[in-house]
């Protein structure tokens, strides 16, 4: 477990490309524990990329990338299990329940399946668990895997637009899991520039997958976030 | 086990893998009962047909095995977990090995029904010997198989190309093994050595799975 002291994160100089195509260059940051990032850009700005390289699903190829403590990629193995990702993809079996994906993923972390029922209903989903997921909507199957993420209860979340499909009722439904009182650190990636900006301690702005824009938040205003996207 | 238990709910909840590799061998039997113009067959012919149509039944069963992880987030997930990546190895084969037993627990009779002149009866207990450790090699090798073609998007060339010629020895050594199980002249003894072919197959092919499959995983 990393100290409380030590950063969640530690970026220094990160890249990543797909054969020829440059996906991330220069990123250099740290976020301290329980702190958390807004991450702006564009479609294509290398902030999917960032998150699944702080997940340990991509292998960083420049830079140097530190997570709760442990060098990335070789230190992989014992960040697993302690970051919690909420992708664009709800990693959720289209034809299990929402409780059956849920028991699946809480014995994969070792977790007990009776949390499940207890987060199911936090979310408003425990009168919808035993319906496959692909019956679901958008937005319900947002919150199972809001869930599914927080389930192992993780030192650092990684958040891809966790708001998207979200009503305001469910998105308040959410909030105590993966909002800044969560407790964890936060990558969150948005869209949604004052909310982002509003939640973030630190904020990162990618153009092209080179960091455009990297301060606290309370120095970056809303227009600083649009530019990003002119 | 949680793997295991996972996929075989999805697998009685979809009948995608099981009820398609039935049906495949059944209408291949078929095919062969008039393709070869011949009502009953026995010794090696016999034989042969039997592994070709459960090896192209399994290839079926290779296709599908990790299909759900690449397009649901299964893989990304696991990758999550504190959980060793062998684990994933080990369960999809032990999947892959149940989905080919409850195959011949049903293609089996339906072939003695359908084309097979000496009755396996007398001879059941090696023939599930020779079963077993057939089944053993296949779901090894498709496993692997399975898992590099699902990143490829040929994925439904890739099985065949590659499952085809890795698991020859198996049908070469199990067909041997079988002939003689369905001679017309009664079951004869099961000869040994091809027994041990497909038990060092099962052997060399775990441990070489065993090795590599990590990579497979890698980005």
């Amino acid at each position: 477990m990393a100290s409380a002291t030590e950063p969640a994160v530690e970026l220094t100089g990160l890249g990543r490309a797909y054969g020829e195509r440059t996906a991330l260059e220069g990123v250099t940051l740290s976020l301290a524990a329980g702190a958390t990032l807004a991450v702006f850009g564009a479609n294509g700005a290398g902030k999917s990329t960032l998150l699944r390289i702080l997940a340990t699903l991509l292998r960083p190829h420049s830079g140097r990338a530190r997570v709760l403590g442990a060098d990335l990629p070789e230190g992989g193995w014992s960040v697993r299990g302690r970051v919690g990702l909420l992708a664009h993809d709800p990693l959720l079996y289209r034809e299990l329940s929402a409780q059956e994906n849920l028991v699946f993923h809480a014995r994969l972390h070792g977790v007990e399946a009776a949390r499940v029922p207890a987060l199911l209903e936090q979310v408003g989903m425990l009168g919808r668990a035993r319906e496959p997921v692909r019956t679901l909507s958008r937005g319900m199957a947002q919150r199972v895997a809001i869930c599914r993420a927080v389930l192992h209860a993780p030192e650092l979340l990684l958040l891809d637009e966790p708001l998207a499909n979200l009503d305001p009722g469910a998105a308040a439904a959410v909030a105590p899991l993966i909002g800044r009182k969560a407790g964890p650190a936060r990558v969150v990636i948005s869209h949604d520039v004052e909310h982002g900006l509003a939640e973030a301690d630190l904020v990162l702005g990618l153009r092209g997958g080179r960091p455009a824009l990297l301060a606290p938040a309370g120095e970056v205003s809303a227009a600083d976030v649009r530019a990003l996207y002119a | 086990m949680a793997l295991v238990r996972k996929d075989l709910a999805l697998e009685l909840r979809t009948k995608e893998a099981v009820p398609a590799m039935f049906l495949f061998s059944v209408s291949t039997f078929v095919l062969f009962r008039f393709g070869l113009d011949r009502t009953t067959l026995e010794g090696d012919l016999a034989s042969g047909v039997l592994w070709v149509t459960l090896l192209f039944a399994a290839v079926l069963g290779m296709n599908r095995l990790f299909v759900a992880e690449r397009e649901e987030g299964g893989f990304d997930a696991f990758l999550l977990a504190p959980v060793d990546r062998t684990s994933l190895f080990v369960a999809k084969a032990a999947v892959l090995f149940g989905f080919l037993v409850a195959v011949e627990l049903a293609a089996v009779p339906v072939f003695a029904l359908l084309l097979l002149g000496p009755s396996p009866v007398g001879a059941l207990p090696e023939l599930l010997a020779v079963l077993v450790l057939a089944d053993l090699g296949i779901a090894i090798v498709g496993t692997l198989v399975g898992a590099l073609a699902v990143q490829t998007r040929a994925r439904d060339l890739i099985v065949p190309l590659l499952a085809l010629p890795l698991v020859t020895p198996v049908v070469i050594a199990a067909g041997q093994a079988t002939a003689p199980l369905l001679a017309e002249a009664g079951a004869a003894a099961l000869p040994g050595r091809w027994l041990g072919v497909l038990g060092l197959y099962d052997l060399v092919f775990g441990l070489l799975a065993l090795a590599v499959f990590d990579f497979l995983l890698e980005d």
